[in-house]
């Protein structure tokens, strides 16, 4: 039997520290839509998103009130785009994206992922007409999420995509100047992508996923950092075995809820996303477990390492307790959405390149970055190429999602509202990459890929 | 893990005369079967937590809540949750 303990944890939790599922997310293979005549295929991916997601936001909420924790974010991914507009006129492209977008709003879903190209290795035809749409795109749909597989560790960095995704990146931001370059917050630059990554924006449904599939992210960094906070004695090997009890709880609930959602919407579930993903809202923070833990604030001198345990305690409780997880399964430090890090960076406890030491230690590293708008294309390929680099040699995913808004000087302050929150503008190196971008090229895959 | 039809009902607020009865009443009015209660006083404020079975109930979980919510809301300064046994047992049970 339950204890009364126990229960009142629970609803602790919940209502205290803001515990919840951060996303469900139904993967969707748009394989079979294929067809030579674009319109046909738009039709197709509208009748099979609609037909498969139709229920995804009722059961999310059904199940919210039958468990009582809140499931915030209902979403889907697709099959990268990219894979289905070899031999596509640019039109065609712009025409499958607002498909999407009009699919996401007809089943309630506030973002579709998957306008995505794969190219590690190289560009086709596709690809590149897919990644020169980004812009376009993410200015003129509501709900479409975009994101590029630029490096794995078994094919290195490809350096021309990483110098043309600057240039995106800077595309995007002018044409959604008058949103504070809101576009950006939409694209995502990766390596290593997970192919079941539930979170957004990064997420897509890779090709080695089945027809159909719900996938869980996780959240609940308050309740971590409440429970550090309540050992301010306990040695370090003691706060991670606590932050592995807290990791095993959240990431039950998760699987709970996956596996329910799954059930009713009669599709398989994928995996739990053990992610700590912060929100702008107070005591929902991840650079407040690290303060918690005893750093002044997050980015002073120890921020990595403190990061590197909560980080690896995440994960080996939450392994415990989900039977299959996936996706980034690592703590998210995105500017903008955590009220720490936003405080970290206005009192000059945190800069670029402490996020890009911390990049190494967990997942998306660079995330929600806010920069000048006069920072150049190649500054920012650089500094895509520093954070990839850090995934394609550890052998683990990184992503890079930087905002140059256009106008706006260190200092000055961006708000998206939202989940997306608001942030002050960073500092970027004033220090030229051009040449080394403009050299382009594929840096070869490190000796690290050679495991066979 | 088995689904059962079980729930947990919680009550949370400043204690009073006629509280239990207040929740028990719209449990029984509702059909739900109460197995176990138990309550603990934390710094003035009662918390009750009563197990109970949906299996003969006339109304689902959702509805339950809400009468429960409305009995809440009446009774001033008092938050009654209910939720499935399940979003316990599965954090804290292996």
């Amino acid at each position: 039997m339950l204890s009364v303990e126990e229960i009142l944890e629970t609803i602790n939790m919940i209502q205290e520290e803001n515990l919840d599922i951060r996303t469900i997310t139904m993967g969707i293979s748009l394989r079979d839509c294929n067809d030579r005549d674009s319109d046909e295929l738009c039709d197709r991916v509208y009748r099979k998103i609609t037909g498969l997601a139709g229920r995804l936001v009722e059961v999310g909420e059904q199940l919210e009130r039958e468990f009582g924790i809140p499931i915030v974010n209902k979403r889907i991914a697709v099959t990268p785009v990219a894979l289905l507009v070899d031999g596509r006129s640019r039109e065609d492209c712009i025409y499958l994206a607002r498909t999407l977008d009009r699919a996401a709003a007809e089943v309630g879903v506030n973002f579709i992922g998957g306008y995505s190209a794969l190219v590690h290795k190289g560009f086709t035809s596709g690809d590149r007409r897919l990644i020169d749409t980004i812009p376009i795109v993410l200015a003129e749909t509501e709900r479409v999420c975009s994101s590029v597989n630029v490096a794995t560790t078994a094919a290195g960095i490809n350096m021309d995509a990483v110098a043309l995704m600057g240039k995106i990146i800077k595309e995007t931001a002018l044409r959604t100047a008058d949103r504070d370059a809101i576009g950006c917050a939409k694209l995502v630059v990766f390596a290593n992508a997970p192919e079941d990554n539930p979170f957004m924006a990064g997420a897509f449904h890779g090709i080695g996923e089945p027809e159909c599939v719900i996938n869980v992210g996780v959240s609940g960094p308050g309740v971590v950092k409440n429970a550090v906070a309540k050992l301010p004695d306990a040695d370090l090997g003691a706060l991670a075995e606590l932050i592995k009890k807290m990791s095993f709880k959240i990431t039950r609930m998760g699987e709970l809820i996956g596996r329910r959602a799954a059930e009713r919407l009669g599709v398989p579930f994928g995996i739990v996303d053990l992610s700590l993903a912060p929100t702008p809202a107070v005591g929902d923070s991840v650079a407040e477990i690290i303060e918690a833990m005893g750093i002044e604030r997050c980015g002073a001198p120890g921020t990595t390492a403190a990061l590197a345990l909560l980080n690896d305690a995440v994960k080996k409780g939450g392994a415990m307790a989900s039977s299959y997880v996936g996706g980034l399964s690592g703590a998210f430090i995105p500017v903008s959405e955590d009220s720490g890090m936003i405080r970290a960076v206005e009192c000059g406890a945190l800069n670029l390149e402490k996020l890009e030491a911390m990049t190494a230690v967990c997942s998306v590293g660079m995330d929600m970055i806010v920069v000048p708008g006069d920072t150049s294309a190649e500054t920012l390929s650089a500094l895509i190429a520093d954070g990839i680099a850090i995934g394609v040699i550890n052998r683990k995913t990184t992503a890079v999602r930087v905002i140059p808004v256009p106008g706006k000087k260190v200092g000055d302050y961006v708000e998206f509202g939202g989940l997306l929150g608001r942030s002050p503008v960073m500092s970027i190196s004033r220090f030229s990459s051009a040449e080394f971008v403009r050299r382009g090229g594929r840096i070869p895959a490190p000796i690290q890929s050679l495991t066979n | 893990m088995l689904s059962s039809n079980r729930i947990i009902v919680s009550v949370l607020g400043e204690d009073r005369v006629g509280l239990i009865a207040s929740v028990t009443g719209v449990l029984a009015e509702n059909g739900v079967n109460i197995l176990d209660i138990s309550q603990t006083v934390l710094q003035e404020f009662l918390a009750m937590i009563i197990i109970a079975d949906m299996t003969g109930a006339s109304v689902d979980l959702i509805t339950l809540k809400e009468r429960l919510d409305a009995k809440g809301a009446e009774l001033g300064g008092v938050r009654i949750g209910a939720q499935h046994e399940d979003a316990f047992l599965y954090m804290h049970r292996i």
